[in-house]
């Protein structure tokens, strides 16, 4: 049966590293992946499969759906972080709302507060100046999420860095729509 | 630029006959057939020479249709049986529609989708459409000197779901198999990318007759990477015109005017617009109806003044594409500009200022969209590409979402993701036995359903009776290359299986297709048997074709007995392929089908895995 042919990757080969030829780690040369990606999407996207059979156009639409979806994930430090903790099965998304030191929920507010008066003023510099604090601060934990996941492998302190970058990325997108309420 | 060398894992390794391609802008204001040419992308004119098919159809009373310069020279006088920018329409119901109140048709609003009066019967804009696409599919077999393999039709990269529907719907109506919907900008960026070797990042600003699209794409080595596309469904040089119209109105000191009057107005507004291209000045003159004259002279300055406002719509989804593509201007190696409307002065000076860069006018903004897709869909139809092959990555340009308590839109596939995509969201039952849920999934960036677009509402039922919260629905939107969506639904917590496969409900049903197609024999004397068998011959003579094709390269792969099944399957498709019983061809090609779509699966996982090979060859020749 076909099931029990090694060669059956979709099946077996579950995990997104292994998917790009890569070591599963936080660390990740991203021309690597780049061109990993882009090897495998010119072999199997739909485009090279347009004119041929329902069942190969199938095929090729889940298969680039799948490394399309493996791509976004390991592409993204947070959700690459997520992922490599979900392999060593700890889910960092859970307790989001426990557990958090006191001097970050502090520091969250302080820059939600900032969000809120750039908005009320319309103002896109104060706007681009906390972008720029955010992505400072979303660095630094960026650092050492690599520390604790690839050098120590303590996983529930990488959980809970993953958390702090997660409260910060949900910032971002607030920042985001401010500047479109700004652009419209 | 150093071309990807791939091998064709769909290709037919022994060189045959080209496949007849051609690529489709459906324009707002004129449509165009591109095919290619000894190896070069070329626009197909008609049989007077000329390249443009005015988006015009004029419905007569006695059943005949009028398409493009023939119906235009006839839009003043009849402007209710004279449709122009149908484009607008597609897709779109009565409240989507920007001073409908402005329009000369009498429309009826349908479910889903507008449809329009006509002195021939009620007519839906995709039919309107399938009649520019039956011209330019004539012209294009006519010139190719036979049947189409198949066309790539290409829509705004802002087009939602709906918009994107009506257009594969058209062209089935019009009896094109379409290989893909392609996005304009990216389109452009092909043609662009290919012609001048460009490596790099590009904007594409694209202001058609109604639609204005910004994309930003990577250009690497003989790949098109989207990295973020938005723009304006409902903005172009119409409103321009539309603007002028109301001007001239006011400084003439007239009320607005009957359908026929405004109608010629437009037409007037239009070229004075032209002209200011090239001079400082233009005269908009029209005598009415009435025998009244409307004779005003419009200066550049007065028309930049008036229309600011529209052009300082395009800096929006500009700025919010770059922020998307999480770029700046300065990263930004050239922007390409398409469209007719970015010829108009302060369209370019507004770019240069936004982009600090002088835009890119070295194409013909009116046919380069058309020249890209006739690369694309040359490509797409199997034939060998002249110098190397790309590929292409494009993105899904709204937001999917499903409706959650309180009217709130829950985002499942946010915008930008690059297609074909899918994602999926858990859903739980809220009350005890509950045995059926239903959804409702719609499109766009805002969080209250209310503001969003509605794509489809949809109820699965046989969830078996559970405690509340027992049940675990889970919901899957797929993307596939065209932009199209499908959502599924399925319970999976327990052994029995409720599950449901929707397309979003706008689009034209099968039945409604079928008797579009009969209206249309009747008048064309033609015969919707026929028809079918035709396309279910193509149909099959395509499969058989691949599968030979897979058998040859992959053949392997598969069990000795499988490949005797699929190769019995094969011959017995053939035997009905000459025949003229269309039923018998299609369950040949469906078994056939079905037969593959193992074989299918593992020559994907090769595909990967010699991709994989490939490159780690390539790593230790470094």
């Amino acid at each position: 049966m076909a099931e029990a042919r090694d060669g059956s990757l979709q099946r077996n080969m579950q995990n997104h590293f292994e998917l790009f030829g890569l070591e599963p780690g936080y660390a990740l040369d991203a021309g690597r992946l780049e061109h990993a990606y882009r090897e495998i999407q010119a072999k199997i996207h739909p485009d090279r499969f347009a004119h041929a059979g329902d069942a190969e156009r199938r095929a090729s639409m889940e298969w680039t759906t799948r490394v399309n979806e493996a791509y976004r994930i390991l592409r993204s430090p947070v959700l690459r972080a997520r992922y490599l903790l979900e392999l060593n099965g700890v889910d960092a998304a859970l307790e989001t709302n426990t557990a958090m030191p006191a001097d970050f929920l502090t520091r969250q507010l302080e820059l939600r507060e900032a969000l809120e008066e750039a908005e009320a003023k319309r103002d896109p510099g104060a706007l681009e100046r906390l972008r720029a604090a955010l992505r400072d601060e979303s660095e630094t934990l960026k650092s050492a999420l690599g520390e604790q996941l690839d050098a120590r492998r303590d996983y529930p302190a990488a959980a809970g860095l993953v958390r702090k970058l997660m409260f910060l990325d949900r910032l971002d997108t607030e920042l985001d729509a401010a500047f479109e309420t700004m652009d419209d | 630029m150093a071309l990807l060398q791939i091998s064709e894992p769909g290709q037919s390794p022994a060189p045959h006959q080209e496949r007849r391609a051609v690529g489709i802008d459906l324009g707002t204001t004129n449509s165009l057939v591109a095919t290619m040419r000894s190896g070069v992308a070329t626009i197909l004119p008609d049989t007077q020479g000329r390249p443009l098919l005015p988006s015009i159809v004029r419905y007569l009373p006695d059943s005949r249709v009028e398409v493009g310069y023939v119906a235009q020279a006839h839009q003043t006088e009849d402007p209710k049986n004279t449709i122009v920018s149908v484009k607008r329409f597609m897709g779109r119901g009565r409240k989507d529609v920007p001073y409908i109140e402005n329009q000369p048709y009498d429309f009826v609003d349908a479910p889903g989708m507008l449809q329009l009066c006509t002195v021939a019967g009620t007519k839906s804009p995709v039919e309107i459409s399938a009649e520019i696409l039956k011209v330019l599919r004539a012209r294009a077999e006519i010139s190719l000197g036979g049947e189409l393999t198949g066309a790539v039709i290409t829509v705004p990269a802002y087009f939602d779901d709906a918009q994107r529907q009506a257009t594969k719907d058209a062209a089935t109506l019009a009896g094109i198999h379409v290989l893909r919907l392609l996005n304009e900008p990216t389109a452009a960026a092909i043609a662009y990318g290919l012609e001048n070797a460009a490596e790099g990042v590009y904007a594409v600003f694209d202001l058609g007759g109604g639609t204005f699209d910004i994309s930003i794409l990577k250009l690497s080595r003989g790949v098109f990477e989207v990295l973020a596309t938005n723009g304006n469904a409902a903005l172009g040089g119409d409103d321009f015109d539309q603007r002028l119209v109301c001007w001239a109105l006011e400084e003439a000191k007239l009320p607005p005017l009957e359908a026929r009057d405004m109608r010629l107005l437009h037409v007037k507004a239009r070229e004075a617009k032209e002209t200011l291209t090239a001079h400082g000045e233009a005269p908009l003159t029209a005598r009415l109806s009435s025998g009244e004259f409307v004779d005003v002279s419009l200066s550049t300055e007065t028309f930049c003044r008036i229309t600011q406002h529209l052009v300082q719509k395009t800096i929006g989804p500009t700025r919010k594409a770059l922020r998307d593509a999480g770029l700046d201007v300065d990263d930004i190696k050239g922007v390409v500009m398409v469209g007719g409307a970015t010829r108009m002065p302060h369209i370019q000076r507004a770019v240069r200022d936004l982009f600090r860069r002088d835009p890119l006018n070295n194409l013909d903004p009116d046919k380069v969209v058309a020249l890209g897709a006739a690369m694309q869909a040359n490509v797409l139809a199997g034939n060998q590409p002249t110098g190397g092959d790309w590929l292409l990555l494009d993105v899904i340009p709204l937001s999917l979402g499903i409706e959650t308590m309180g009217g709130l839109v829950e985002r499942i596939i946010p915008r930008n993701s690059t297609i074909p995509t899918a994602r999926a969201q858990e859903f739980t039952t809220f009350k005890d036995g509950q045995t059926a849920m239903s959804f409702h999934a719609v499109q766009g960036e805002r969080e209250l359903v209310s503001d969003c677009r509605s794509l489809a509402r949809f109820e699965l039922r046989g969830i078996p009776p559970m405690t509340a919260g027992a049940a675990r629905v889970l919901v899957t939107f797929q993307v596939d290359a065209d932009g199209l969506l499908s959502i599924t639904a399925k319970e999976k917590s327990t052994g029995v299986e409720a599950s449901i496969v929707v397309k979003p409900s706008y689009g034209l049903t099968d039945a409604e297709i079928e008797r579009m197609l009969r209206d249309s024999f009747e008048h064309a004397r033609d015969d919707v048997q026929a028809r079918v068998l035709q396309e279910n011959r193509v149909d099959g003579e395509r499969l058989a074709d691949a599968v030979r094709v897979a058998l040859n390269r992959d053949g392997e792969l598969i069990s000795s007995a499988q490949r005797a099944d699929i190769e019995r399957l094969l011959a017995a498709l053939q035997s009905m392929l000459p025949g003229s019983n269309h039923r018998a061809i299609k369950q040949a090609a469906d078994a056939l089908n079905r037969a593959t779509e193992e074989f299918a699966s593992l020559r994907m996982d090769a595909n990967v895995r010699k991709a994989l090979a490939g490159r780690r060859i390539a790593d230790l020749e470094r």
